[in-house]
């Protein structure tokens, strides 16, 4: 099943390259770059498809896979099946990361990593952990306060950057852009640097696999099998929030995919995390390239922000996620 | 490993008391019954015991060793907790539920070896759960749920084996088969049981000891015959009882004498 998967996100990817404004034939690229011919393709077709829709595309992979992986971590880490990188406020709070560094003018690199990828990855991390924080505190970290504690505070990060956003009226523009979500204008090195967060995000969510379905069982259940429950979740914690991180910093906010992506991959391959986790990237991958592909083609040669059709296509899938599976015990389910 | 000690055990939610000074010992081989009325804090004594909570004071040994020193892995490859109640939101199989019981030996990444699936399917087998292997564990009734976790603790192969309600909310088929079961398991490994009921007959006939924790003290321990006495089931449950013998078996038998709240006849609702 996950092969099979993987095989039709190969599928939908090569589509997606020729999907857009000017239409590029195909079997044209195919004799261009498969068979050598180098008339078949003009040398603006070469160029926007190298140049312009080949990294968009890896960009939509990394983002749409790492918000798949996130929106795994966030529904274990408070075995909520409504848990996403956005409901929960890491992404408002890799949003306040960037706004920050861009409002600052913060452009040193650390690690070879663009200073925004470094901002949105401290950004995200510092809220998960203040919402935690205030679970621990309050005695009363049910699930569901964690999530109300969340989106509470989402709200107030986003108000700050609206403030930050007023204050900085120069860099309106730059910051507003980035807020709503979008895959362009991604270099080389941005991508390699998304590719790196979000490969490290995966691999430490991957590696909690066996955990991660003992931890649903409950605290009890999951000490007695030998979980150090606070390190294992500051492991998800931070496994999380970097995958959120990886995310926002490349694409700004873009809503939605974290939370559907983990619900179509249980609906495939089951609850198992070892499974879970590869399925709900390729999920997220394939979600984020259909959306873009639209985002690009509907009103061409307009663009739409991407974050708006994901709200747009994630919305029905949500409500007909509530109203044909509500047996909550079920939501965090494998196959029907 | 033949004992596991916990001494003069202290513990306390913000202001209350839930123990008070709590010693008890387990030995290998012994199935060991805890009694006690709703908040007496059996389950608190039984978490203390798993070092999943800390006591205020007190010190609990396995064998000669400081269990509060040990790794959450070392602890869980001696000793199981099985809890009262679990999450039901993961859909996973009964058996990978029961495989999870392995992770104290193989580690999170490592791929079950023979002897890992062999203890398994013991343990599914001895829970009565072969028709279920397979089986979402959302869709199990409460029965084969307690069932599925018992396995899982079986699973686990420690040495001590602390059970929080194993029969709680199953008939009386499976309750006998259950205990039935723990006790054999005791014996025949001669691991250290503990654990809780409220069917104070059926601690009679499966305990080889019998304790009584009332108000965060740990009020007789002992035999079935020299605990389960009328006076001190009055002061641990506040009921009046008559300690009758067995039928056919040496233990005793508790009778409620409790005089039922009659309606007053001829009352008027007009």
């Amino acid at each position: 099943m996950l092969l099979a998967a993987w095989m039709l996100l190969i599928v939908v990817s090569i589509g997606s390259l020729f999907v857009g404004a000017i239409s590029i034939s195909i079997v044209d690229a195919f004799q261009a770059f498969v068979l050598g011919d180098t008339s078949a393709l003009s040398s603006t077709e070469r160029t926007i498809l190298i140049e312009l829709r080949l990294p968009r595309l890896f960009t939509a992979i990394l983002v749409g896979a790492s918000l798949g992986i996130a929106g795994v971590g966030f529904q274990a880490l408070f075995r909520n099946p409504l848990a996403d990188p956005y409901i929960i406020g890491a992404s408002s709070g890799a949003a306040l990361g960037v706004t920050v560094a861009i409002v600052i003018g913060w452009q040193a690199t650390s690690f070879g990593l663009r200073t925004s990828s470094f901002a949105a990855l401290l950004g995200s991390l510092f809220m998960v952990v203040v919402v935690l924080g205030i679970g621990s505190i309050s005695r009363r970290s049910t699930s569901l306060s964690l999530l109300l504690a969340g989106v509470a505070l989402s709200s107030m990060i986003n108000s700050i950057v609206s403030l930050l956003m007023f204050w900085n009226e120069e860099k309106v523009i730059v910051i507003f852009a980035w807020l709503m979500g979008s895959l362009a204008s991604n270099d080389w090195n941005s991508i390699a640097s998304t590719g790196i967060i979000g490969l490290l995000g995966f691999v430490l969510l991957w590696s909690l696999s066996r955990p991660l379905d003992a931890y649903l069982l409950g605290d009890i259940a999951s000490q007695s099998l030998g979980l150090n429950l606070v390190w294992f979740r500051v492991l998800l914690v931070i496994g999380s929030s970097i995958a959120t991180g990886a995310a926002v910093s490349a694409a700004g906010i873009i809503g939605f995919v974290g939370l559907i992506s983990p619900h179509m991959a249980r609906w495939t391959v089951g609850p198992k995390h070892v499974w879970l986790i590869p399925m709900s990237a390729c999920f997220g991958a394939m979600i984020l390239i259909i959306a873009d592909s639209i985002a690009r083609t509907v009103v061409a040669p307009t663009e739409l922000p991407v974050g708006s059709i994901t709200a747009l296509l994630g919305c029905p899938f949500f409500l007909g996620l509530l109203l044909f599976r509500s047996r909550s015990n079920d939501l965090l389910g494998g196959a029907p | 490993m033949n004992r596991l000690v916990a001494e003069n055990l202290t513990f306390r939610y913000t202001d209350q008391a839930i123990l008070n000074g709590a010693s008890l010992e387990l030995r290998a081989g012994e199935l060991l019954v805890l009694l006690g009325a709703n908040g007496a804090g059996k389950t608190t004594l039984l978490r203390l015991l798993a070092r999943q909570l800390k006591p205020e004071s007190g010190v609990i040994t396995l064998g000669d060793a400081d269990i509060s020193r040990w790794s959450p892995r070392r602890l869980s490859q001696q000793l199981a907790l099985m809890p009262q109640d679990e999450n039901r939101i993961s859909s996973l199989t009964v058996l990978d539920v029961v495989s999870l019981g392995r992770m104290p030996h193989s580690g999170w990444w490592s791929p079950l070896g023979k002897v890992d699936r062999d203890r398994v399917d013991e343990a599914i087998e001895a829970a009565g759960l072969t028709t279920f292997r397979e089986r979402a564990i959302t869709d199990l009734s409460g029965g084969e749920w307690r069932r599925m976790i018992l396995a899982r603790a079986m699973a686990q192969d420690a040495t001590v084996l602390i059970l929080d309600e194993p029969i709680a909310g199953l008939d009386l088929k499976y309750q006998y088969e259950v205990l039935d079961r723990v006790r054999l398991l005791t014996k025949q490994k001669q691991i250290l049981t503990l654990l809780t009921m409220h069917d104070l007959n059926m601690a009679a006939m499966f305990a080889d000891r019998i304790a009584i924790l009332h108000a965060g003290k740990l009020i007789a321990i002992g035999t079935a015959q020299e605990v389960l006495r009328s006076e001190v089931i009055l002061q641990a449950f506040g009921v009046h009882v008559q300690v009758i013998k067995h039928p056919t078996l040496e233990s005793p038998l508790v009778v409620p004498l409790h005089e039922f709240h009659r309606p007053t006849v001829g009352v008027s609702y007009g």
